[in-house]
């Protein structure tokens, strides 16, 4: 075996992963820790799927590269489409009518044209004109299993008749769209349209969407929604060739698993070029792609942090992008080290020897990093965590004072200053309200602080975690002094998690902990997710941990998740705390038809004032993701809310090869060591192998 | 011969019929169609609706084993596991639900990446195993033996799981010999089969040394040994020519058995050095409460057990012509 290792190495066989054509190649590496499951822009809705198909689809907006917090900006629009009100008579109204009294509200959406889709085959056209593979008969496709088999491709002009499509595509039932029920609230006529696809009934009529031009569609909602326009830069309402499902419907196609949902049709920078998705996915520059420059602002710091070096210049910069399926993240980690993945996250695991934090506790790389110039960037997720009271059950729910007050007081005996620290390596910003920073709503500072739990030190202008003995006080105030009921029982509260991982015993622990410090007595019900889901959804837990990754960076999208008539409980919905106040409630209404203003902001501050006294939640923290790349990767900057980003992206191939060349020179001598230790070991037994032969023994 | 193994063949239908209803039942006992629609949907924005509509699509909206609401065989054909199951027997395992691939195509695909680790692990652990355990057993009661099985209990108490981390941070971080992981097909597969079949012989290689040195032990004290030294047979001679023939049975009945399963892969060999072979694709799906590729992969295990215990049976009659089947 080690003759083996030793002859494989004398071969001078590297480590190196890749291919040696690919050594000093412009190509970006990177990750994916679970197969994506779907490429189809209808049905996708998570981001493992969505930093693939967001390099290939391009919905009519997107988010700017550089600017935080997160603008709006077209795509493949001409511009940000302005609502236009009618009323049921039809009359237009003006942008800041109530949204009562909308009836409906029109978005016309103007394409740029000259926009051309990647080569497909789904375009390839014959002499005659007419589509060359849309009439496939099984040997016309014998041993084709992916795109690239058929040798002919074509390409056409994207048209508003695509966006019209794809809408229409998310309305049929047979497809399983997850937005669809969502949909279904706003856009007209949706889902009388999709029971007539159920049906069979594939022209019925859709008043909700139509042509008004080869480059201008519009869309029709039933009430005033000023938030769709975030939906326009989600993929789900990318443009979809007819030609490409035509394509993609054929029998032949279906038998052989090449589907829209495998191999997608977009006019982004890149297409698809390998797609084995248990293995790698290999993305390639879209020849097709028009003109495009890199933007030429972006927020304070970036200028410095060379993130505009590139301005102006014509994008993508990479012509190819490999992603490489990684499971575990320690042959990740050691792999990004040897310089053969361009970027990483950071584990728990591996934090303390990747960062180090500077006297006013700001994250830098450790000095093994540094010596490699790994460059760090840390940002805060549009995400919150929190922990939810069920409103609904007879201890811990309630809208008395007495109810909000054991609930503050666990609130403030629940330490997350702390937690972060020990659990999160500081990677989270503790919250104060749902919304997290860089929302329209968010308030740093003395305005922003959770009065209830929390006092403001004007000497460090910072906020203090109330006292534990002022949570005792509230607690006794909650008629529970000292922990215990006026009967004398003690107060035990359940906690429902599925927290199995290595490090849930400690957290549990220390959850367990910080209540016992108020005479609390916790409980711990761990229990398998379908369980846990089905406890939540049946209001049968009395608090759980819970967290929500924004769709769009509104505030809306937020505050939706107390809102009374979103009750998991009772209504289905996304309010797992089952929180139904109707002050709240009233100001939601209001507010989510509201156009970023100081009445917003007055009505989100009063909402977020009745949650901080009411405390159906346990505000926990808001993350903070630290990204670390090598020095060779340029204008990397970490967005969690904007795709298609991979076109920014610059490698310094030579940089690469040199640094990859020094630090993975492969150390020999230990193989020839124990090589040489195994023959003289073998030399006393074969002596005595040759001795009781000769009987001598 | 032929009579044995049709009767074989038919006692493997009602097992993979009781191994169908087992998977099924502990599936649903844990799954239930809504839960399994809520994991694949997602976790945001999913109504009632969606999950009715998703078990629609999927044929998850029947009863589990019998229909009420049907007529005649309906009650039992018009059930999920009747329309889930009944194809299995012809080896159709249709699409997976979370994504509608091709499971069929999946497999075949997936096979050779197992078999590319699983194939030369289990050869050369083999020849390693035997080569040891015969030297072992050759050095009995004496230092060497003692040593040896105290190194090689050492060695299966230690977890795979040690090995694998253990290996990618000496071979592949310290001394850079080889890639911590990946995979590639044609020639480019060599330089990353390597280390995970070198980890895979040494972490067998415990195991392996303590159960083929028992044989051997066992054999060398039979009368035949006793009698080949009395003829003058070398050690050596005695070992290899005459004990070695005489344990296969043994050895037969552990390496047959292991064949048909070595397709199904490993599934934490294959995580960590992210080969995308069969054990990588189970454990996913079960992951994922994808019902189509569990009930599968289980039945395709079953039918590759059920033959690897036929083929142990004949594998008998070449090694002792003693041995018939009526």
């Amino acid at each position: 075996m080690l003759m083996m290792l030793a002859f494989f190495v004398s071969c001078g066989v590297p480590n190196n992963p890749y291919p040696k054509s690919e050594r000093n190649e412009e190509i970006y590496y990177s990750t994916f820790p679970e197969e994506p499951k779907h490429f189809d822009p209808a049905i996708s809705y998570s981001s493992d799927e969505y930093r693939f198909i967001q390099q290939i689809y391009e919905p009519p907006l997107r988010y700017h590269y550089l600017k935080r917090p997160y603008t709006l900006i077209p795509l493949t629009a001409e511009a940000i489409p302005q609502p236009r009100y009618y009323d049921a008579r039809g009359r237009q109204l003006p942008s800041d009518t109530p949204a009562a009294s909308v009836a409906r509200a029109v978005y016309e959406i103007r394409i740029r044209p000259g926009i051309m889709y990647q080569p497909h085959p789904c375009f390839a056209k014959t002499e005659s004109g007419t589509l060359r593979y849309h009439d496939l008969e099984e040997a016309d496709v014998s041993g084709f299993a992916e795109i690239k088999d058929f040798p002919m491709t074509g390409t056409r002009e994207l048209i508003a008749d695509d966006y019209v499509h794809q809408i229409k595509r998310m309305a049929d039932p047979r497809l399983s769209c997850p937005i669809l029920s969502t949909l279904a609230d706003y856009i007209l006529g949706i889902n009388a349209y999709s029971a007539a696809i159920a049906k069979g009934q594939n022209d019925a009529p859709f008043p909700g969407v139509e042509v008004v031009d080869r480059y201008t569609y519009r869309v029709i909602l039933k009430t005033k929604y000023p938030q769709f326009v975030y939906w326009l830069a989600m993929p789900f309402f990318s443009p979809m060739p007819k030609e490409a499902i035509d394509f993609y419907n054929q029998p032949v196609m279906k038998e052989r698993n090449i589907t829209i949902d495998r191999f997608p049709v977009g006019t982004g920078a890149y297409r698809i070029e390998t797609l084995l998705a248990h293995k790698e996915i290999v993305l390639v520059k879209n020849e097709n792609f028009r003109v495009e420059r890199y933007p030429s602002s972006g927020e304070r710091g970036d200028r410095e942090a060379g993130l505009l070096d590139d301005a102006w210049e014509i994008v993508p910069f990479i012509p190819k992008v490999v992603y490489k399926l990684e499971k575990e993240y320690i042959p990740r980690w050691n792999k990004f080290l040897q310089g053969y993945y361009d970027n990483s996250s950071i584990s728990s695991d591996t934090f303390d020897s990747a960062i180090a934090f500077g006297e006013m506790g700001d994250p830098s790389t450790s000095e093994e990093l540094r010596a490699k110039h790994i460059v760090l960037r840390t940002s805060v997720e549009p995400t919150t965590v929190y922990l939810a009271f069920n409103m609904l059950d007879d201890t811990v729910g309630g809208y008395t004072p007495e109810k909000q007050k054991l609930r503050q007081a666990i609130s403030i005996a629940l330490d997350y200053e702390e937690y972060i620290e020990i659990f999160r390596n500081g990677r989270g910003v503790v919250s104060h309200s749902p919304l997290p920073p860089g929302i329209f709503g968010y308030e740093a500072g003395e305005s922003g602080i959770n009065p209830y739990l929390y006092n403001w030190d004007a000497s460090t202008n910072r906020p203090v975690r109330k006292s534990i003995e002022e949570a005792r006080q509230l607690l006794a105030e909650a008629g529970y002094p000292g922990g215990q009921d006026p009967k004398g029982n003690p107060l035990i509260v359940s906690f429902d998690n599925t927290w199995t991982s290595a490090g849930a015993t400690s957290q549990l622990t220390w959850m367990r902990n910080k209540l016992e410090q108020i005479g609390i007595t916790m409980e711990s019900r761990t229990t398998d997710y379908n369980r846990f889901r089905d406890k939540v959804k049946n209001g049968n837990f009395q608090i759980i941990y819970w967290g929500w990754h924004a769709d769009y960076p509104d505030a809306e999208n937020f505050l939706f998740l107390l809102y009374g008539p979103n009750s998991k409980t009772l209504h289905d919905g996304e309010n797992a705390a089952n929180y139904d106040n109707p002050e709240y409630n009233r100001l939601f209404e209001e507010m989510k038809n509201m156009e970023n203003s100081p009445e917003r902001l007055a009505r989100i501050r009063e909402m977020n004032r009745l949650l901080q006294r009411d405390a159906p939640w346990v505000f926990v923290y808001h993350p903070v993701n630290f990204g670390l790349s090598h020095q060779w990767l340029k204008n990397n900057k970490p967005s969690s809310l904007g795709g298609g980003n991979f076109k920014y992206l610059r490698i310094d191939a030579d940089q690469r090869s040199k640094n990859r060349h020094v630090w993975n020179k492969p150390i020999v001598w230990p193989l020839w060591l124990c090589l040489g230790l195994l023959i003289l070991g073998t030399i006393p037994a074969a002596i005595t192998i040759w001795k009781r032969e000769r009987g001598t023994q | 011969m032929v009579t044995y193994i049709i009767r074989r063949i038919l006692y493997a239908i009602p097992i993979l019929i009781g191994v169908n209803l087992i998977v099924f039942f502990l599936f649903f006992v844990v799954n239930s169609p809504d839960q399994m629609a809520r994991k694949i949907l997602g976790e945001k924005n999913i109504t009632q609706e969606d999950v009715d509509n998703w078990k629609k699509q999927n044929g998850y909206h029947l009863p589990l084993f019998f229909n009420t609401g049907a007529s005649g065989g309906g009650h039992l054909t018009e059930t999920i596991f009747f329309q889930k199951a009944a194809k299995l027997f012809v080896f159709d395992f249709g699409t997976s639900d979370t994504n509608n691939i091709d499971i069929t195509a999946q497999i075949s695909q997936r096979m050779w990446a197992s078999l590319a680790i699983a194939l030369p692990t289990f050869i050369l652990g083999l020849l390693v195993n035997i080569t040891i355990s015969m030297i072992v057993a050759y050095y009995r009661a004496t230092y060497v033996d003692f040593w040896g099985t105290i190194v090689a209990v050492t060695v299966m108490s230690v977890s795979s799981l040690f090995y694998i981390i253990g290996g990618q941070w000496l071979f592949g971080k310290m001394l850079r010999l080889f890639p911590i992981s990946g995979y590639d097909s044609g020639a480019n597969m060599l330089k990353f089969v390597i280390l995970p079949v070198v980890i895979g012989i040494i972490s067998g290689i415990g195991s392996g040394i303590r159960f083929y040195r028992t044989i051997f032990l066992e054999e060398v004290n039979r009368d035949y040994v006793r009698t080949a030294r009395a003829k003058g047979v070398s050690e050596a001679g005695v070992l290899f020519k005459h004990a070695l023939k005489n344990a296969m049975i043994p050895i037969l009945t552990n390496v047959v058995l292991a064949i048909p399963l070595l397709f199904l892969g490993s599934l934490v060999m294959e995580a960590f050095f992210a080969i995308p072979g069969l054990g990588s694709f189970t454990i996913e799906a079960i992951q994922a409460q994808d019902f189509a590729i569990v009930r599968s992969m289980v039945y395709l295990g079953s039918v590759l057990y059920i033959a690897g215990l036929l083929l142990t049976d004949i594998s008998y009659t070449l090694v002792d012509p003693r041995i018939r089947f009526g």
